[in-house]
């Protein structure tokens, strides 16, 4: 059923890592990715994997919870490890008619499959464990500096936080209708492509009429409750480091030193 | 058509932080050609026990069974099953999308594979039993149209498929008196000329009370009551403990009783039936 789907979905708990400042999260996250970038050898993964295991482990996150939001890419890190174990040439080790397995080639397929799962793993334990308010809040707050060169760093965060808060809105919206139509006899599933595509007029319309209707009185809410843009505007919750986020900045910062560490003397 | 309920239980979400049980062990059965109310308040189970009855929603345990057929069987031809039973959500009107009234009506009765006459003579049959002219409205956009006129052309869009069951999810939520007024009288009518089980939720106990042949209530997932207005309504505590209440005429007559205006307690759901009663009870007084 289409509720539940849990990609970047917020799963509520109270541990270490949900705690944390959004910010840190943010900066951690992306620094973890440009570290991923900079591993070149399958002893550089040793860092990352075991960084990524301790973090889930006090996330507290099931781990089948988190795997399920995997299903969605899962496809893609299929396909890029076939692609890669086929294409790249050297020694061979396995003839499949015009095709081959070459030993450079699975092992670079092993290690991009590995790259790839470390990344998108390490980036949902960041929508896992914090809050979509809270993400696009840490995410003015570290944009701020940008504002005097004019980077709308307020409306930037303040539509991405009225997109995310409406995704389950409008997939509830969508399972409505599209329940309304099955009741009118209405087919989504057989059929080819065309007469597939011509069977989503009766959910589109509706869709789209709804979700101009919801804009509308959304903006007309926001206005009536003095919403008037970024300036003079204050915030309900300030962010403040605390030191459970000094602890975990300290603590990143030699995770991140032993991955150079490792890149320069191994 | 008859329908068996047998200890239905519905979990949404199951397995996730977000696991709900809408509804737990819902047993019952309804009479062919009844009109049964459902009440309860808001999260009681009501719509997820509605999309239970054409195969919408999948049973977590437990079975349905609409005529002769068990539609929780697997393997049930679910089109069928819907075209046996209609069923008309919560603000229908929202799920209009063709370029006229007539066309948006036939969009049921074409998915059931019917002729182009058979069609056509359905949309005609169907808008006049919601009480809109064919001529005047077949060829206007459903967008143009106002509220309580639009609600009326979502469910001609169902009755043009001739359910043997009608389910309508709160028919006259959000319209104004005179427009919940001919809905309700819509709903006697198609009921009275397609002679079919009519299910409806409303939140307005009169309309419950007046049209019901037997009135059902949920509370938290679970039906806790089953009978004739008559029966339910007489249970007022029970009722109030559960955040429902009394048609207004009948708590009156309550409250009268409770004051010693009375001699006796009687029941009415309609203020004219009310004023009746305490007539009757003056003039025997004198």
């Amino acid at each position: 059923m289409i509720r539940d789907i849990t990609l970047g979905q917020y799963y509520p708990g109270e541990s270490w890592i949900h705690r944390l400042d959004a910010r840190v999260k943010l900066v951690a996250t992306l620094l973890f990715i440009v570290g991923l970038f900079l591993v070149d050898d399958y002893p550089g993964f040793i860092c990352p994997v075991l960084g990524t295991i301790l973090v889930i482990s006090m996330a507290r996150v099931p781990v089948s919870y988190m795997l399920r939001g995997l299903t969605p890419v899962f496809f893609i890190i299929v396909l890029t490890f076939i692609i890669n174990m086929f294409m790249i040439t050297g020694k061979v080790l396995v003839y499949l008619g015009p095709l081959t397995i070459t030993y450079e080639g699975l092992q670079t397929a092993v290690f991009m499959a590995l790259r790839l799962i470390l990344l998108i793993v390490g980036s949902s334990v960041l929508t896992l464990t914090t809050k979509p308010v809270s993400l696009t809040e840490g995410m003015e707050r570290l944009l701020a500096p940008l504002k005097k060169i004019g980077v709308p760093a307020h409306e930037l965060a303040m539509m991405m936080t009225i997109a995310l808060r409406f995704i389950p809105t409008l997939l509830d919206e969508t399972d409505k209708i599209m329940k309304a139509q099955m009741a009118r006899g209405a087919d989504f599933e057989s059929g080819n492509i065309f007469a597939r595509a011509k069977s989503l007029i009766p959910l589109l319309v509706p869709l789209f009429i709804s979700a101009f209707r919801i804009a509308q009185d959304l903006a007309m809410a926001m206005e009536s409750r003095c919403y008037h843009g970024d300036v003079g505007r204050t915030h309900m919750h300030v962010m403040k480091l605390a030191a459970r986020d000094y602890i975990s900045i300290a603590a990143f910062i030699i995770f991140f030193a032993a991955i150079i560490f490792e890149k320069i003397y191994f | 058509m008859s329908i068996e309920v047998n200890s239905l239980t519905h979990i949404y979400s199951s397995g996730t932080p977000y696991r709900s049980v809408a509804l737990s062990d819902v047993s019952f059965t309804l009479q062919d050609r009844e009109i049964v109310g459902i009440i309860g308040r808001t999260g009681s189970g009501k719509s997820t026990l509605l999309q239970h009855l054409n195969g919408l929603l999948k049973a977590t345990s437990g079975t349905v069974k609409v005529g002769d057929t068990e539609i929780t069987a697997p393997k049930t031809p679910l089109r069928e099953i819907r075209q046996r039973v209609g069923l008309v959500f919560q603000y229908p009107e929202y799920q209009l999308f063709e370029e006229t009234v007539a066309k948006d009506v036939a969009f049921g009765p074409m998915n059931l594979g019917l002729s182009k006459e058979e069609t056509d003579r359905r949309v005609r049959e169907a808008l006049a039993l919601v009480g809109l002219d064919y001529d005047e409205f077949a060829m206007r956009s459903p967008f143009e149209l106002s509220g309580g006129q639009k609600r009326r052309v979502a469910i001609a869009g169902v009755v043009a498929m001739k359910p043997q069951v009608l389910i309508l999810d709160e028919p006259t939520a959000g319209l104004d008196p005179k427009a919940r007024a001919d809905v309700i009288e819509m709903v006697r009518r198609i009921h009275e000329s397609e002679g079919n089980t009519t299910i409806f939720v409303s939140h307005n106990m009169m309309d419950i009370a007046v049209l019901s042949d037997t009135v059902m209530v949920m509370h938290d997932g679970k039906l806790v009551r089953k009978g004739t207005p008559k029966e339910v309504f007489s249970a007022a505590e029970e009722l109030e403990e559960m955040g429902l209440a009394l048609p207004p005429a009948t708590a009156f007559l309550q409250k009268l009783r409770k004051e010693g205006f009375l001699e006796e307690l009687s029941v009415a759901f309609t203020p004219e039936a009310a004023a009746g009663e305490v007539l009757r009870q003056l003039q025997r007084e004198k």
